[in-house]
C-alpha cells in the first residue's frame, strides 16, 4: 500500500492497522479458515459494520499498557517496603482477598484463554483486534492480581496455592464451572456470557465491592491495581455493547438464540455473584454499602435502562430477573451461612458479625435478616461462646449446573428451599432453581458431565475418604492455619501482635482466642 | 432441547451409579432447618435398612441441632423424591425404592427451628 503521509491520522491509522488485516481468501474455503463461526446458527452479513468506538491500534496498545504497568509495580513496591499490610482496618478484610485470589484470578487466566480462542474464530478482523486485546488484558489482570496480593502472602495464611486450588476445592467449582461452560461453548456465545453478560451487565457488581472495599479497607496494593484495570474495564464493557448490537442487527434469526444466551448467562452470572454478596456484606471490616443496594444500583436501575434500550432489537430482560431481584434480600446471609459452617474446608476464615455489624445488617434488610436470619446467627454465637462453634460435618447437596450447595429459598416463603429434581436418561438431577433447571434441559449433554466436588471426594477421586484428608492432601489447605474460625486464628495473633496487643486478650465478643475443633 | 456442537456430542454422565463402587448417593432435606444450609448428601449402601440409616446417618447428621433431641424422626412426614413415603423400618433402601440420587424429605410438625425462624 502507498502511504502519501508520513504521519498518519487516527482513523487511518486504525483503519491500516486493523480493517486492513482482513482478506477475501481465494485459494482456501472462508468455512476452513473459520470453521467455528456459524455452528451455533448465528448469522452474519456484513463484518463491516462491526464500530469499534475506542479505535485502538496495537502500537499504542502497548504504549499505554507498559506506562500503566510501571507506574502500578512501582506502588506494589512501595506498598511492600512500607509494609502496607499493617495498614489495613482489620485481618478479617485479608479474607475478602483469598476468596478474589482463589475465586477471580483464575477467572481472569480463562478469560485469556477464552478470548485468545475465539477471537481466532471471527471473520471480521475488527472482532478479531478487539479479542486479541482483551486477551492481553485479561492475562495481565491475572498477573497484576496475583503480585498485588503476594505481599499478604507473607504475612497472612491461605493465599498459597491458589492456582491448585482452583481446580479443586469444593466452592471454587462454582467459579471454574462458569468459565468452563462459557469456554466450551461456541464463539459468539462466549462473547454473550463474557463480554456481554458478565462485562458489562455484571461486572460492576465484582468490580465495585472488592476495589470499592479494597478502598475503604486500607488495601493500597488491590486499590491501585483496580485503578491500572479500569480504563481495560472500559474496552471491555464497550467490546459487550457492541457485540450484543452487532449480532442483533445483523439478522432477525439471530434474535431467539441470543435472548436464550442472555437468560442462561444472567442466571448463571447472578448466581456466581453470591459469592461477592456475602464478600461484601460480612467480610468488608469498613462496609461500602449492603448488597442488596449494590443489586439496585447495578442491576435493576442500569440493566433496566440497558434492557429497554434492547427491547427495539425484540429482546426482553433475562427471564427469572423477578426471582433475581427478591433474592438481593437473601443471598448473602445464606452464602455466610454456608462458608460458615463448612469453614473446615475452606482456605479462608469465617466468623459471626459483631452486634455493631449485625445491627447494620438489620438497618440494611428490614425486611429479611431479623426475621430469618439474626436467630440463627446469635444461636451459633452463643454456641461459639459456650466453646461448641458450629460446623457441618456432613457434605452439601449441589446444583448440577451452578454447583452452589442448594442454599436459596423460595421466592413466595423463605424458610423453604428452593429445590428442582428431573429425571434424565434414567438418572435423576437435582437444581437449585428454575433457572439453573432450565439451563440443564437446553443442553443436557453437557451437564451430565459436571464435576461435582461432593460426588468426586465420594467416587474416591480426592485422595481421601474422609473430610480432613481431601482438605489437607488434595486441596492443599493447611488445617489449623488456614481453615476454621477467624477468633483465635494464626492471622488474627499475627494481626493481634501487629497491632501490639496480646493474643490472649479478650476479643471484641469478650471470648478467649482459643481455636476450636471442628 | 439438546447441545449445539461441532461434532457428535455424547458423554457418559460422571456421577451414574457405576462410579460410587456399590453405594448410591442420597440427599435428606429437613424443613425449617436451615441451619443446615441445604440437604445433605451422604452415601448408603442399598442394603442399608431405613431403622440402620436413621439411627446411623440421619439422626447423628442432624444431631447438632436444638431441635434434633426433640424430633420424632420415625412418626414424622416423610416424603421421597416429592411424593408421599411411608418408611418401613425393617426394608432396605432398594426395597423402600430409594434409588441413586434420591432426595428424602422429613417433616416435623410443631418444630420450625430456632425460636421459630425456620433456621
Amino acid at each position: 500500500m502507498a502511504i502519501k503521509n508520513k504521519k498518519l491520522n487516527l482513523k487511518d491509522k486504525y483503519q491500516y492497522l486493523t480493517r486492513d488485516m482482513a482478506w477475501e481468501p481465494t485459494y482456501q474455503k472462508k468455512k476452513d479458515i473459520f470453521p467455528d463461526e456459524d455452528f451455533e446458527g448465528i448469522k452474519i452479513t456484513d463484518w463491516s459494520q462491526w464500530e469499534d468506538p475506542f479505535r485502538l491500534t496495537m502500537d499504542a496498545y502497548w504504549k499505554y499498557q507498559a506506562e500503566k504497568e510501571k507506574k502500578l509495580y512501582a506502588i506494589f513496591d512501595a506498598f511492600a517496603q512500607n509494609n502496607g499490610h499493617q495498614n489495613i482496618s482489620d485481618a478479617r478484610y485479608v479474607n475478602a482477598l483469598k476468596l478474589f485470589l482463589t475465586g477471580v484470578s483464575p477467572l481472569e487466566h480463562a478469560a485469556f484463554q477464552g478470548y485468545a480462542r475465539v477471537g481466532r474464530q471471527f471473520s471480521g478482523a475488527g472482532a478479531r483486534v478487539a479479542c486479541q486485546m482483551q486477551a492481553i488484558d485479561e492475562l495481565r489482570h491475572s498477573q497484576t492480581q496475583q503480585h498485588a496480593m503476594s505481599h499478604y502472602n507473607k504475612h497472612f495464611n491461605g493465599l498459597h496455592d491458589a492456582a491448585h486450588m482452583h481446580d479443586r476445592v469444593w466452592f471454587l467449582s462454582v467459579p471454574k464451572s462458569f468459565f468452563d461452560d462459557a469456554r466450551s461453548a461456541g464463539p459468539f456465545e462466549f462473547l454473550t456470557a463474557i463480554s456481554f453478560s458478565f462485562e458489562y451487565v455484571l461486572t460492576n457488581l465484582l468490580f465495585v465491592p472488592f476495589m470499592s472495599g479494597a478502598a475503604y479497607n486500607g488495601d493500597m496494593a488491590t486499590v491501585t491495581f483496580g485503578f491500572s484495570a479500569q480504563s481495560d474495564e472500559a474496552r471491555h464493557m464497550t467490546l459487550g455493547l457492541e457485540v450484543i448490537k452487532f449480532i442483533l442487527e445483523q439478522h432477525e434469526d439471530n434474535v431467539p438464540i441470543v435472548q436464550r444466551w442472555i437468560d442462561k448467562w444472567f442466571w448463571r452470572g447472578f448466581r456466581l455473584l453470591s459469592l461477592v454478596g456475602m464478600m461484601m456484606d460480612y467480610m468488608l471490616p469498613n462496609k461500602v454499602m449492603s448488597w442488596a443496594e449494590a443489586w439496585e444500583v447495578y442491576y435493576e436501575q442500569n440493566g433496566g435502562a440497558l434492557f429497554k434500550d434492547l427491547e427495539r432489537y425484540g429482546i426482553r430482560p433475562p427471564k427469572y430477573q423477578d426471582i433475581a431481584n427478591d433474592a438481593k434480600h437473601h443471598v448473602s446471609h445464606q452464602a455466610w451461612s454456608t462458608f460458615y459452617q463448612y469453614s473446615h474446608a475452606t482456605n479462608f476464615h469465617t466468623w459471626m458479625p459483631e452486634k455493631e455489624e449485625m445491627d447494620w445488617l438489620s438497618q440494611k434488610y428490614p425486611d429479611t435478616f431479623d426475621r430469618y436470619y439474626r436467630p440463627r446467627f446469635e444461636h451459633w454465637a452463643k454456641e461459639h461462646a459456650e466453646g461448641r462453634r458450629f460446623y457441618n460435618n456432613t457434605l452439601p447437596q449441589l446444583c448440577q449446573v451452578c454447583q452452589i450447595p442448594t442454599i436459596f429459598t423460595e421466592k413466595d416463603d423463605p424458610t423453604m428451599l428452593s429445590h428442582r429434581q428431573i429425571v434424565h436418561e434414567g438418572e435423576r438431577f437435582h437444581f437449585c432453581s428454575d433457572g439453573c433447571c432450565d439451563i440443564f434441559k437446553n443442553e443436557p449433554e453437557k451437564y451430565v458431565q459436571a464435576w461435582l466436588p461432593v460426588h468426586q471426594i465420594y467416587q474416591g477421586n480426592c485422595e481421601g475418604s474422609d473430610v480432613e484428608t481431601v482438605v489437607s492432601k488434595y486441596y492443599h489447605i493447611n488445617i489449623g492455619e488456614d481453615n476454621f474460625e477467624y477468633i483465635g486464628s494464626p492471622d488474627h495473633k499475627r494481626w493481634l501482635s501487629i497491632k501490639g496487643k496480646s493474643s490472649d486478650a479478650k476479643d471484641a465478643k469478650g471470648e478467649s482466642a482459643d481455636q476450636d475443633a471442628a | 432441547m439438546s447441545v449445539n456442537a461441532l461434532y457428535d456430542y455424547k458423554f457418559e454422565s460422571r456421577d451414574k451409579v457405576e462410579n460410587f463402587h456399590g453405594m448410591q448417593v442420597l440427599y435428606i432435606y429437613w424443613p425449617h432447618h436451615l441451619m443446615f444450609c441445604s440437604p445433605v448428601a451422604v452415601m448408603v449402601s442399598p442394603d442399608m435398612t431405613f431403622g440402620d440409616f436413621l439411627e446411623q446417618v440421619l439422626k447423628p447428621a442432624f444431631a447438632s441441632h436444638p431441635d434434633s433431641a426433640k424430633a420424632d424422626f420415625v412418626k414424622a412426614e416423610w416424603k421421597l423424591n416429592d411424593e408421599p413415603f411411608t418408611p418401613v423400618m425393617s426394608a432396605t433402601m432398594k426395597d423402600s425404592g430409594i434409588d441413586h440420587k434420591s432426595m428424602l424429605t422429613v417433616t416435623t410438625p410443631g418444630l420450625d427451628g430456632i425460636s421459630g425462624s425456620g433456621s
